[in-house]
């Protein structure tokens, strides 16, 4: 019996022995994710050629399509950037949480994001990047902790249904008074509605590199709190007694996943479900251990976003689909078969 | 013996009470619904004496007043008054079947249904007129069927169903707000207005396909409003008590779906509405007897009453649904923290 235990591992074909390799896996989605940047650079509304995309690359706009190729460079980037920012942030989340269903989108954390936006541009009349990142960071902030105060009251604590009914209650709340708030202000509807619906259209350098800060910072924050996150993943009980100081570890995670959503927020509008099935995916991939999920979730996410794009490019030709729609059609359904596969007593 | 009968002379006495109360209830909420009719008919931009307000409404010229009253404010006022009944009633019909105020059409994504195939139909058809509602009718009911199915093992779990509905409702969302980017001849600032549901414009002929909902769909649920409430004491004593509950379901999503999915092709989805209107009645006229009507009326109150803040009484002018949702929004959160905090399931 030990002997067959023993020898089992040699006789395992050498392509299963690669997949469940980590390092495999890291060079393939790194691959998937250099594909589709290529892909995302080349393919769009107008097809441009490869001499093009080159000379585009060194520095020249004259043809029209050196000229999509430079508007399509800082799109890419974006979506690598935002979709490895959600990703990340909505593994912390579930995480921190330890439900399945927590999302940026689905805790309410992006609507109040964009809440705080719009009330900002509406009354305080804040123009620049930098005011939107900070407007947008509070704002997500204040979401996440009201949403979790609500979602925790009561016995049992926070649970996975609690808080996804909290958020979702607060998401919808808070969206019909981002739109009352839209509608009284006709002169700053137009630009609000489009980011509302999120994209990453009209991308920038100079818009991302208001929000890169926040963003490293909270990508620092949130590898720093990997570790801590598989002591609470036992229970908190069993984290205490591991050393862990449970609630400043939670807090800080959080703190980690709300400077990512927030800043994303601010330059992309509220963009769903990413954060919600990327981890999923992830835990397929590598398990369970955060220290390998939060960087592998950050691909993930990339590569997800990137292609969303694309797609979104693609499908509406001649015109586009914003990459907030794209991600809802492809997460939606993956939330309601989360939502079946639990049983009733742990929903 | 005696004591018996007495204890019964009470029940009987005790429910006597009970429904005269009801009965005061809904008399007064339809009271207060009809002064408030009377006064949107009256005061708007001007001022119309109810002299002449009856007169218009009696078929007479009267100068000044007939284009007002005749054109401007009777035709809102109707329509508004129906949409809330139809609303009212759908939404406390759904939250009375499935045993949870969370589940009522504006938030499990039912209305984003017919919302979704009438902005489909008035933008990529460009049709109008009660074809629409057909198609929101339609679409409506599909959506209801597919989160049911989705929904179901085992039987349907509320929360199951709320949380399923919460997902279909993303997806539509996201259907819409596409429809409408691909809508050239739509300014975003109308698109959104028609999104959060308005009365603007109203014509009277509008109030035909809500009165026909009304009759046919709201008839329906009120001859199964009896089975619907054995519905609430659990799906197994209903069956107990007699109640057929799968055909009962059945109807009443129908009916429900029905007299929701009209109402919002005509108005759009007036937010919160349908999901306001139930627990407000329950509140009112305590448990006892159906909520269906008292739901229905208040409704309409909350149409007529909110659609006139947004016009005359808050600086600057917004459909009904942004008054509406603004003050449902908060409703909704308390809801939840109350739940929360009693432990309840919901």
């Amino acid at each position: 019996m030990t002997v067959a235990s023993a020898a089992k591992p040699t006789w395992r074909p050498a392509i299963v022995l690669l997949t469940r390799s980590r390092g495999f896996w890291l060079l393939a989605l790194l691959a998937l994710l250099a594909l589709l940047s290529v892909l995302s650079v080349a393919v769009g509304t107008r097809d441009v050629i490869w001499a093009d995309i080159l000379a585009a690359l060194s520095g020249q706009s004259d043809s029209i399509g050196q000229a999509a190729v430079v508007v399509r460079l800082p799109r890419t980037v974006l979506a690598i950037v935002a979709g490895a920012a959600l990703a990340v942030a909505g593994t912390i989340l579930q995480g921190v949480t330890r439900n399945p269903l927590a999302d940026p989108g689905i805790l309410g954390i992006n609507m109040g994001a964009s809440l705080a936006v719009v009330i900002g541009v509406a009354w305080f009349g804040i123009a620049s990047a930098q005011a939107y990142t900070w407007t947008a960071i509070l704002g997500a902030g204040c979401a996440a902790i009201f949403v979790y105060t609500i979602g925790s009251l009561g016995r049992g604590g926070a649970t996975p249904l609690k808080l996804a009914l909290a958020g979702a209650a607060t998401s919808i709340a808070f969206s019909s008074l981002v739109v009352a708030l839209m509608l009284s202000r006709a002169d700053i509807a137009g630009g609000l509605q489009a980011w509302q619906i999120g994209g990453v259209g009209g991308a920038t350098f100079e818009r991302m590199a208001h929000v890169l800060p926040f963003l490293l910072a909270g990508f620092v924050i949130s590898l720093l709190s990997a570790k801590k996150l598989n002591s609470l993943a036992l229970g908190d009980d069993m984290a205490a007694g591991l050393g862990e100081r449970v609630a400043l570890a939670r807090a800080l995670a959080a703190f980690g996943a709300i400077l990512l959503c927030g800043a994303t927020t601010a330059i992309c509008g509220p963009i769903a479900f990413v954060g919600l099935v990327v981890p999923h995916l992830c835990r397929l991939l590598v398990g369970i251990d955060h220290r390998w999920l939060v960087p592998f979730a950050a691909l993930v996410g990339a590569c997800l976003l990137v292609a969303a794009d694309v797609v979104g490019r693609v499908v509406a030709r001649p015109s586009e689909l914003d990459v907030g729609i794209v991600t809802a059609f492809i997460g939606a359904p993956f939330f309601i078969w989360i939502v079946r596969r639990q049983r009733v007593r742990d929903l | 013996m005696t004591a018996a009968a007495f204890s019964v002379e009470t029940i009987r006495f005790a429910r006597r009470t009970r429904e005269q109360r009801r009965h005061r209830v809904i008399a007064a909420i339809a009271a207060l619904l009809f002064a408030l009719f009377i006064l949107t008919l009256c005061l708007g931009q001007s001022f119309t004496s109810p002299g002449d307000v009856l007169r218009v409404l009696l078929g007479e010229e009267v100068p000044g007043a007939s284009f007002t009253v005749g054109q401007l404010r009777l035709p809102r006022a109707v329509l508004s008054v129906l949409a809330g009944l139809c609303f009212g009633m759908g939404g406390a019909a759904f939250q009375i079947m499935l045993r949870n105020p969370l589940a009522s059409p504006d938030i499990i994504g039912i209305s984003l249904g017919a919302s979704a195939a009438a902005v489909f139909a008035i933008v990529v058809l460009s049709l109008n007129g009660p074809i629409v509602s057909i198609f929101a009718v339609i679409a409506g009911l599909l959506v209801a069927l597919l989160i049911y199915g989705l929904a179901f093992r085992n039987g349907v779990a509320g929360t199951r169903f709320i949380l399923v509905g919460i997902g279909v409702a993303a997806m539509l969302q996201s259907m819409i707000a596409y429809t409408l980017s691909q809508a050239p001849a739509w300014t975003m600032q109308e698109a959104i207005r028609w999104l959060t549901g308005s009365v603007n414009g109203a014509q009277l002929e509008q109030s035909a396909p809500l009165l026909f909902a009304l009759l046919v769909f709201g008839g329906l649920l009120l001859i199964c409003s009896r089975d619907l409430e054995a519905l609430r004491l659990g799906d197994d004593t209903a069956a107990a008590l007699g109640t057929n509950v799968g055909r009962t379901r059945m109807l009443v999503i129908l009916a429900a779906v029905g007299t929701i999915a009209v109402a919002t092709a005509v108005t759009g989805p007036i937010a919160f509405v349908a999901f306001l209107s139930g627990p407000i009645a329950a509140r009112l006229v305590g448990h006892n007897g159906s909520l269906l009507v008292p739901a229905a009326l208040v409704g309409a109150l909350l149409v007529l009453a909110g659609d006139y803040c947004g016009q005359f009484v808050l600086p600057g002018r917004y459909p009904v649904g942004v008054v509406t949702g603004a003050l449902g929004a908060p409703y909704l959160i308390y809801l939840i923290v109350r739940a929360n905090r009693s432990g309840s399931s919901l």
